[in-house]
């Protein structure tokens, strides 16, 4: 009898700790939402992580695009080439890259990159009760650690997909019509023709909305760091940057296929 | 001001050059974003019918794209089109018509130029049309041998 008792009370616990985290998550957003029109100024903090989430990230965007471009560019030759329509090799392409590709793996990428470290950096803040130091001195740490940086991702992510597909557009050129010998007047004039407003602001909007999941879990994570346990350690840390990066990621395929159905 | 912040803020900046660079030709050259319309006006076109015709086909004029197909609409029993047109002046006398891109491409409006020296002003209408060859109909006629003409 005593077994079920404690069986009970472990759910109830297990239950009631998801509710009040859920809770506390979107009390984290409101407060950080809040903070960015309330003190301290932040447009020189605004910078700084702009040049870590997006200048940073330059490089591996770029890598991650041009491949990424090539292989549609390969598959799509091979796959168009059995119906004999290569011409639509460039509109194949570019769809695919402006509503569906650039905006998720980009935001996979700076996920994995900035998202992280972010999630570290705050961590390590808690364990080392800078936070608490911070409300101490009466400094709101949502508008000073927090929103500053929701703001510069805000910023970042739809930019750096942008140049995701740009990037793309030119690796699926390369192979092709550089490799594979495509007519580049029908790569170029398909993608033109196929590519409406609507597919590049669906994308825009859906890399606005990964950077609010990816900055929103990553950082929630590690403002809460090692809070429920009760004890602030290193490997608390560890274990919240693991499941800042895990959730961000899976939320960001369940909120492209959201957002896919409800702007279609 | 010191060579870490010179940096950061010149790798901002270059960021958020490319970055907008970036968004501009994805906007203007592949979103066909006009920002100022550059002298583009509506004209409507009265069809019996449009079957298989999208909103955002082109509009050709002696095969080179003079606008796109804006609204269609049902009035009175006939279907109306307004065709945005990209500043090209048509002549009150041209006549639109339905065609298709090959045997199974998808359906435009062909606009044949006049000869009046009368212009259709902006929201005008264009008068002559021709709907789209029923493909089905004619292989029905062919098929089932009735080949009285209408």
């Amino acid at each position: 009898m005593t077994d079920v008792w404690h069986l009970l009370n472990q759910l109830g616990r297990w239950g009631l700790n998801h509710v009040r985290g859920t809770g506390r998550a979107g009390v984290f957003l409101y407060e950080t939402v809040r903070g960015i029109f309330r003190p301290p100024k932040k447009f020189h903090s605004v910078v700084r992580h702009m040049y870590f989430i997006g200048t940073k990230s330059f490089f591996v965007i770029g890598f991650t695009a041009a491949f990424t471009g090539m292989v549609l560019g390969l598959q799509g030759y091979y796959t168009l080439s059995k119906f004999g329509s290569e011409g639509l090799l460039g509109a194949a392409v570019a769809l695919s890259l402006i509503r569906e590709l650039g905006p998720v793996l980009s935001a996979l990428m700076v996920t994995g990159r900035a998202g992280s470290a972010i999630c570290a950096e705050i961590g390590i803040m808690r364990i080392e009760e800078q936070i608490d130091a911070l409300e101490c001195m009466a400094i709101d740490p949502h508008a000073y650690l927090v929103s500053p940086r929701l703001v510069a991702s805000l910023i970042a992510l739809p930019l750096l997909t942008a140049f995701f597909d740009v990037v793309g557009i030119v690796g699926g050129y390369l192979v092709g019509v550089a490799l594979l010998g495509v007519n580049p007047g029908a790569y170029v004039d398909g993608m033109q023709k196929s590519v409406e407003w609507v597919d590049v602001s669906m994308g825009i909007v859906k890399s606005i909305l990964f950077a609010l999941l990816f900055l929103w879990i990553c950082t929630y994570k590690g403002y809460y760091a090692g809070v429920d346990e009760g004890r602030f350690g290193p490997e608390d840390v560890s274990r919240a940057t693991t499941d800042a990066v895990v959730i961000s990621s899976v939320a960001i395929l369940v909120g492209d296929y959201v957002a896919t159905s409800l702007l279609l | 001001m010191n060579r870490q912040s010179w940096t950061v803020e010149t790798g901002v900046g270059l960021f958020l050059l490319i970055g907008l660079v970036c968004v501009a030709y994805l906007s203007f050259n592949l979103g066909d974003v006009r920002l100022w319309g550059g002298g583009d006006y509506m004209v409507h076109a009265r069809f019996s019918n449009v079957s298989g015709l999208k909103k955002k086909a082109s509009v050709t004029m002696a095969g080179v794209e003079i606008g796109r197909v804006e609204d269609i609409r049902l009035e009175d029993g006939d279907a109306v089109v307004t065709l945005r047109i990209y500043g090209v002046p048509l002549e009150e006398d041209v006549i639109a018509s339905i065609k298709t891109m090959g045997i199974i491409g998808d359906k435009y409006i062909a606009v044949s130029a006049g000869a009046s020296d009368e212009r259709i002003p902006p929201n005008g209408w264009i008068r002559e049309t021709q709907p789209p060859l029923d493909v089905e109909e004619l292989i029905g006629r062919f098929v089932f041998g009735s080949m009285e003409k209408k």
